[in-house]
C-alpha cells in the first residue's frame, strides 16, 4: 500500500530491519511456539500412542460432548449476532450505544464469574433451583448448563465481526429490494446476508472455536464428571492432573487443529473479500 | 423511531434484548443478588481477608505486566502489519488471532510445556535464574498470550487511516524520525492504543484457563482471584465465591466504563482533527 509513496518514518533500512526482526522473533516465540509444542508433545511417543490416546473412551466421549455443545450454541449465537447487528446497523434508536456495550459485555467478564453467575440462577442454591428440582429438570452440572455458559461467553463474536461491515454498507440495497416488492425475510436472505457472508463466516468459525474451547465457565457449571459432563478442554485438565501429559496433549491437538482451521478460514475469507474479517478483538 | 423504511426493527431489537436479558443480564443479576445477601460486614470480611487481598494483588500485578508487554508488542505488530511489506505478512496478520481461536486450556498446557525447567524456553531461562513456570512470571506469560490481539486490532485500523502529510510536514520542519513518531504519529493513535490496552487489561484480570496450568496456584504467591472463586465453590462456600466474583464483576464494569470514555474522547479527538 505504501510502496509507491515517499519513504515515511521507520522506513529506513536499519529501523525497519530492527523493528521487523524484533516483532517477527517475538511472534515466533510467543504465538507459533505454543502451537508447535502441542503437536510435538502429543506425537513424542509415536503415532500409535497418539491414536490410542485420542480414542480412549473418556476422551472420545469428551469430543462428542464438545461437538454436541457447538451444534446447539453456534447456530443460536449466530442468529443472535445477526439480529443484534441488524438492529444496531440499520436503524436509529435511543440507547444504541448502551446496547452495543451490552452486546460486548461478555468480552470483559471473567468466564469464572459467568459460571458462578449461572450457578446462582439454576443451581440448587439459585433462584430457579428449587422449582427446577421439584419438577425433576436438571440444568446445572449437565448438558443444558454447558450450552448456556458457552452461549454467555461467545455471545459477542458474530455481532462483532459483521457489525462494522453492515454499518459501512448502509441500507440502500435493502430499500431497493423492498421497493421492487421483495418481502422483509426475502430481503434479509438475498441482500443483507450475502453482502456480509464472508465476515459472517469468520464470525461463525471464531464462535465455534471459542465454544469448543471454553474452559472457565464450563468448568464451574459442568461438574466435570468423567465420561459424562467433561468437555474436551476439561478432559485436557483432567488428563494433565493425572500426569498423563501425552494424553492431555493428544486431546489438545484436536482443539489446536480447530484453531488452525479457524485461522486458515480467516486467510480464505480475507482473500475472497479483503477487509471483511477484521475487528474480532478491539 | 426508525430512520429507514426497513422492516423487522421491532423483531430484531426485541430478540436482541430478550436474549441479552436471559443469557447475560439474568445471571449477572443473580450473582449481585447473592453477594448483596451477605450483608456489608460479611462481604467486607470475605473480600478483605488476607488470602483474597493477596489474590487481587497478584492478579492486578500480573495483568499490568501482561498489558505492558502487549502495549509494546501490540504496537510493534500493528506497525509492521500496516507499514511494511514482507513475505508472510498475511499469515502474520492471521496468526494474531491465534490467541482468540486457541482454547485457553490448550494455551495453558502449551505455555507450561515451553517454560517448564526442561522445556524449550525454560531450559534457556533457568540457568539465567529466571523461573517462569509455577511462578508469578508464568501468570504474566499466560495473560500476555491470551490478550495479544487487543492492542493490535485497536491500533491497526487507525494507523492505516493516518495520512502521510502530517508526518512529512514534521520531517520537512526538521523533526527526526523519533520526534515525528512521538509528537505526530503517537498522539493520533493514542486513544485507540489506550482502548486496546484497557481491553487487554480487563481480559487479563479475568483470565482463568491459561493461568491455572502454569501458575502453580500457591495461596499468597501464585493464586489468582478467579481461582480463589473456584476454590470457594469447591468448598461449597457459595457466599464467599459470590463476594469475590462480584468484586471481579465490578472491576470489569469499571474497565468497560474506562474503555467507553476513551472511545468517546477518541471520537471527539478525530472530529477536531479534521
Amino acid at each position: 500500500m505504501t510502496a509507491s509513496r515517499r519513504p515515511r518514518i521507520g522506513d529506513g533500512s536499519l529501523a525497519k530491519a530492527l523493528i521487523l526482526g524484533l516483532v517477527l522473533l517475538t511472534s515466533a516465540l510467543i504465538i507459533v511456539g505454543p502451537l508447535v509444542v502441542i503437536f510435538v508433545e502429543a506425537l513424542k511417543l509415536g503415532l500409535e500412542t497418539y491414536a490410542r490416546n485420542l480414542t480412549a473412551p473418556d476422551t472420545a466421549h469428551a469430543v462428542w460432548l464438545t461437538i454436541a455443545t457447538a451444534l446447539l450454541a453456534v447456530p443460536i449465537n449466530t442468529a443472535f449476532g445477526i439480529a443484534a447487528a441488524y438492529a444496531i446497523a440499520k436503524f436509529e434508536f435511543r440507547g444504541k450505544n448502551l446496547l452495543i456495550a451490552l452486546v460486548e459485555l461478555p468480552f470483559s467478564i471473567s468466564p469464572i464469574v459467568a459460571g458462578v453467575a449461572y450457578l446462582f440462577v439454576y443451581g440448587a442454591q439459585g433462584w430457579f433451583g428449587p422449582i427446577l428440582q421439584a419438577n425433576g429438570i436438571k440444568i446445572m452440572f449437565a448438558y443444558p448448563a454447558i450450552v448456556l455458559a458457552s452461549l454467555f461467553v461467545t455471545a459477542p463474536f458474530v455481532a462483532r465481526e459483521i457489525l462494522p461491515l453492515m454499518q459501512a454498507q448502509g441500507s440502500q440495497e435493502e430499500e431497493a429490494a423492498l421497493s421492487l416488492g421483495a418481502s422483509g425475510w426475502r430481503t434479509l436472505w438475498s441482500v443483507t446476508l450475502p453482502n456480509i457472508r464472508w465476515a459472517l463466516l469468520y464470525g461463525v468459525l471464531l464462535t465455534n472455536a471459542r465454544v469448543m474451547g471454553e474452559f472457565g465457565a464450563v468448568s464451574v457449571v459442568s461438574g466435570s464428571i468423567r465420561g459424562v459432563t467433561n468437555t474436551l478442554p476439561l478432559q485436557i485438565e483432567l488428563l494433565y492432573q493425572d500426569y498423563n501429559a501425552a494424553g492431555a496433549f493428544a486431546a489438545a491437538t484436536v482443539l489446536a487443529g480447530i484453531a488452525l482451521l479457524t485461522i486458515i478460514g480467516k486467510l480464505v475469507v480475507e482473500r475472497m473479500d479483503p477487509g471483511a474479517a477484521r475487528g474480532g478483538a478491539g | 423511531m426508525s430512520r429507514t423504511v426497513l422492516p423487522g426493527f421491532r423483531l430484531a431489537l426485541g430478540l436482541t434484548l430478550a436474549y441479552l436479558g436471559l443469557i447475560v443480564l439474568l445471571p449477572l443479576a443473580a450473582l449481585i443478588w447473592q453477594a448483596a445477601g451477605l450483608g456489608w460486614e460479611r462481604f467486607a470480611a470475605v473480600v478483605t481477608s488476607p488470602r483474597a487481598l493477596a489474590s487481587f494483588h497478584i492478579t492486578i500485578t500480573a495483568a499490568l505486566g501482561a498489558t505492558a508487554f502487549n502495549a509494546l508488542f501490540g504496537l510493534g505488530l500493528a506497525w509492521v502489519l500496516v507499514r511494511y511489506e514482507f513475505p508472510g505478512k498475511r499469515l502474520l496478520d492471521a496468526l494474531v488471532d491465534v490467541p482468540f481461536a486457541l482454547p485457553t486450556a490448550v494455551a495453558g498446557v502449551a505455555l507450561t510445556a515451553l517454560f517448564a525447567a526442561n522445556g524449550w524456553y525454560g531450559r534457556l531461562l533457568e540457568p539465567l535464574g529466571i523461573t517462569v513456570a509455577y511462578a508469578p512470571l508464568g501468570i504474566m506469560a499466560a495473560m500476555a498470550f491470551t490478550s495479544i490481539p487487543f492492542v493490535v486490532r485497536s491500533v491497526q485500523p487507525v494507523l492505516e487511516d493516518l495520512s502521510a502529510e502530517a508526518e512529512e510536514a514534521a520531517e520537512t520542519l526538521g523533526a527526526g524520525a523519533w520526534r515525528t513518531f512521538r509528537n505526530v504519529v503517537f498522539p493520533a493513535i493514542f486513544p485507540a492504543f489506550l482502548a486496546g490496552c484497557s481491553l487487554a487489561f480487563a481480559r487479563s484480570l479475568g483470565e482463568f484457563g491459561a493461568v491455572i496450568f502454569i501458575a502453580g496456584n500457591q495461596p499468597f504467591r501464585t493464586e489468582i482471584a478467579a481461582l480463589l472463586v473456584f476454590i470457594r465453590l469447591e468448598e461449597y462456600d457459595y457466599q464467599a465465591a459470590a463476594a469475590i466474583a462480584s468484586v471481579m464483576l465490578a472491576a470489569a464494569f469499571v474497565m468497560l466504563l474506562v474503555v467507553n470514555a476513551i472511545q468517546l474522547w477518541h471520537l471527539r479527538y478525530a472530529r477536531e482533527g479534521r
